[in-house]
């Protein structure tokens, strides 16, 4: 017998216990959002000052008997012609500091960075009409001009200890007052390759190194692992070599990715004689290590599809074949895409395999095919994260804010492709 | 399947250059030159139009070097860099590899300090102070025993009265050997530690590698990754102690406090001079049967030893590195120019 008086006195604790529940859920939702949110914070914070770049404005006379003293403008001559000279010149001058003041003179070159003669020297081959000119030319500060600008060096710091003198300072004062200081986007980080001094360090040859990786994964563990679930799911006799296969296909999605990359070194570098360093082997060992994971999410997605599709295209008169790619495929795209680009931003972030085949390095000319020597956008991130200097702390913020970036498009991508192939039955 | 055909036909379009000889000199090796051999591989490709910059890989003296010795040929490396000088056992691996000749190269030095935080102001060590702050054995009351020291002002009455704490690199790093042998090993030796150790019935052998045992009881931690992770552990403990490379600590100056040892303030001058006691030189190893194979071997080389960048005015003093003295580097220059082979 039970009536409503024997159930009230539990009904609250029930009440009760559903409330808990529900507040533990929110509760969990709630801390996964705080500690995103701290994260991003934290990274976007320390990273967002390294896109913009300190250039300082100087009038540089391009002056014939230096540049081009026989008045060929050909290329090679332009190309090893003495731009240091002019740089010192235009600063000096600027400066009316006198040529014969050594350590004055040295303080004065450290405000611009050690690539400022390149700088004149691409101005210069893109526009050889110059020559004879004098023109105002933004130029790159040096790493520790930028840090004072950003407030990453103390002011307050007595001189000794601080990374740039009072006389520094003060010239620093001066140009901003003259207006000669402008902060620019920073293009260098996206254009250049590795570099010593952080204020010419760029992503470009991490970001080709990213590229040219994620396209060897799509073109060869996609296709090979997509076929091998469509085996295994649909063709493959149900028996005891089948078993231990798909068992091992579990256990190869579970071992650590170092060990993928020890096999790429004894497998491809030292087995094939593929070259060290390359995009080529990178890609390589993290389609190996993606395999697994794309061969995983196919046969779930493949086999989610209802019975009654394939028994009825079979039904009609279709081949086993004809009934995978017209009709179960199609519809196990949406599980197949999401598996495969998580793997593959799973591989984006990789860097213990790549250490072990020379991919930790340091690269300073963009590769220009999959065989040279490239570096990967997590590489480039720990190798600055090591570095000593000021400069490469915040560009470290900015590279995993690329990376990041990298990561989302991908996501985003995923979820606009299942949205759009899939079906409800 | 068209759309996989011209996905395939565009792989091998990255891929045309296939297999066409290395034409970029590759480098691995210690840490500790790695930025050294960053400015002159930039350098390199900057004032040589012919030539690449170079490929520098990091990962450690002895990695570098196990690389460089697995055998002749386009997938090995072609330069390693060291700091420490190579070891017999390592060139009788590479001569088992077929890695006949190597020319070396010593470079510079590199000087290790001891730092504080900014706050703890100036201290003054000697060994002898660190070998009793940190050996695992000391000497107490003439016979050895667990090192009983919490606070530095225990073991020297000079000495701030904080708690004994250091961070130090661990054991796979180049820093390690020249810390447990300029300075633990000194400091037992003033104490006569390894007389103890001998007394107590111990080889010679066995003697020097207890006497250069740290102490695991919480006081001294190992660090296995780089100075920066050193710093940030200074950060949050400010009366701790850190081991860096000179050059490391010269870049955050601002936050740091070097230690002097035996009353030598660690700089460019004294570890140069030989003043301050704790340094090391550093080196490259050049694979001779690459030369001529690789184009540029030699040019690098020979620039990267060249005064201008490797003396006393060069950009590799500028990042620290200390340079060696010009009868020195002019002797290295000359070898190497001759590419004269170890022990020939």
């Amino acid at each position: 017998m039970s009536d409503i008086n024997t159930i009230s006195p539990h009904l609250k604790k029930r009440r009760r216990a559903e409330w808990l529940f529900r507040a533990y859920g929110l509760a969990a939702i709630i801390f996964c959002f705080l500690a995103v949110a701290v994260l991003f914070t934290s990274i976007i914070s320390k990273g967002y000052t390294a896109f913009r770049q300190t250039h300082i404005t100087l009038p540089v006379n391009f002056d014939a008997s230096i540049i081009d003293p026989d008045g060929t403008k050909n290329v090679d001559t332009l190309m090893a012609a003495d731009y240091q000279q002019l740089v010192k010149k235009a600063l000096l001058d600027k400066l009316q500091i006198k040529p014969e003041d050594k350590p004055t003179r040295k303080r004065a070159m450290d405000l611009l960075s050690h690539s400022a003669d390149t700088e004149l020297r691409d101005l210069i081959i893109a526009n050889p009409a110059i020559i004879g000119k004098t023109q105002d030319v933004s130029l790159t500060a040096s790493d520790n001009v930028d840090a004072v600008l950003k407030g990453t060096i103390d002011r307050t710091v007595p001189e000794a200890d601080r990374q740039i003198s009072d006389q520094q300072l003060a010239w620093i004062d001066q140009f901003s007052k003259d207006g000669k200081i402008t902060k620019d986007f920073n293009t260098k980080l996206f254009t250049a390759g590795a570099s010593s001094q952080p204020e010419t360090a760029g992503l470009w040859v991490a970001i080709l190194g990213s590229f040219y990786m994620m396209l060897t994964v799509i073109l060869i563990a996609v296709p090979l692992g997509i076929a091998a679930a469509i085996y295994l799911e649909e063709f493959a006799p149900k028996n005891r070599i089948t078993d231990f296969i798909e068992v091992n296909v579990n256990n190869l999605a579970a071992v650590p990715s170092i060990v993928f990359g020890l096999l790429g070194l004894a497998i491809f570098i030292n087995g094939f004689g593929l070259p060290r360093s390359a995009s080529l082997v990178g890609g390589l060992v993290l389609s190996l290590m993606t395999l697994p994971t794309i061969i995983i999410a196919t046969r779930a997605a493949l086999g989610s599809i209802p019975p009654s599709i394939k028994e009825a295209a079979l039904g009609v008169g279709a081949s086993k074949m004809q009934m995978i790619f017209h009709h179960a495929l199609p519809l196990a795209v949406p599980g197949i895409l999401t598996g495969t680009i998580i793997g593959l931003v799973r591989a984006l972030g990789e860097t213990a395999p790549l250490l072990m085949i020379g991919m930790v390095a340091f690269i300073v000319d963009p590769p220009k095919s999959i065989l040279e020597p490239a570096t990967a956008l997590p590489i480039q991130i720990y190798m600055w994260a090591t570095s000593a200097e000021r400069g490469f702390s915040e560009r470290t913020g900015a590279a995993t804010i690329v990376l990041l970036l990298f990561s989302f498009v991908m996501n985003a991508g995923a979820i606009y492709l299942r949205r759009k192939f899939e079906r409800r039955w | 399947m068209k759309k996989l055909f011209a996905a395939a036909s565009l792989l091998a379009l990255i891929a045309t250059p296939a297999f066409a000889a290395r034409d970029q000199i590759h480098v691995a090796g210690s840490s500790t030159v790695l930025p050294y051999a960053q400015i002159v591989a930039e350098g390199f490709a900057k004032a040589n139009n012919k030539f690449k910059a170079p490929v520098v890989e990091s990962g450690g003296s002895g990695a570098g070097i196990k690389q460089f010795c697995a055998g002749v040929g386009e997938a090995f490396i072609d330069i390693a860099n060291s700091s420490r000088p190579i070891k017999p056992e390592e060139i009788a691996t590479c001569a088992t590899n077929g890695v006949k000749d190597i020319v070396e190269a010593k470079f510079g030095y590199d000087g290790i300090v001891f730092a504080f935080d900014k706050s703890v102001g100036d201290v003054k060590l000697t060994q002898s102070d660190i070998y009793l702050a940190l050996a695992a054995m000391v000497p107490v009351d003439g016979k050895m025993a667990a090192n009983p020291n919490k606070t530095w002002k225990q073991l020297n009455k000079d000495l701030p009265d904080m708690p004994i704490m250091a961070f130090v690199p661990g054991e796979k790093h180049g820093t390690r050997e020249v810390f447990e042998q300029k300075v633990l090993m000194a400091g037992c030796v003033a104490n006569k530690g390894d007389a103890a150790f001998i007394a107590g019935g111990m080889s010679k052998e066995d003697a020097a590698k207890a006497c250069v045992k740290m102490r695991k009881d919480g006081a001294s931690v190992d660090i296995d990754g780089d100075y920066t992770e050193t710093l940030a552990r200074l950060g949050t403990n400010k009366t701790a102690v850190g081991v860096f490379g000179l050059s490391f600590y010269q870049s955050n100056s601002d936050k740091l406090k070097v230690a002097s040892v035996g009353g030598v303030v660690p700089s460019v001058e004294t570890v140069a001079s030989g003043k301050y006691p704790v340094s090391r030189p550093l080196f490259f190893y050049i694979k001779k049967a690459h030369v001529g194979v690789i184009p540029g071997i030699m040019e690098y080389a020979n620039y990267f030893v060249s005064t201008k960048v490797a003396g006393a005015e060069g950009p590799l003093a500028e990042a620290g590195l200390v340079p060696s003295p010009e009868a020195e580097l002019a002797k290295v220059q000359a070898s190497v120019k001759a590419g004269t082979p170890m022990g020939k």
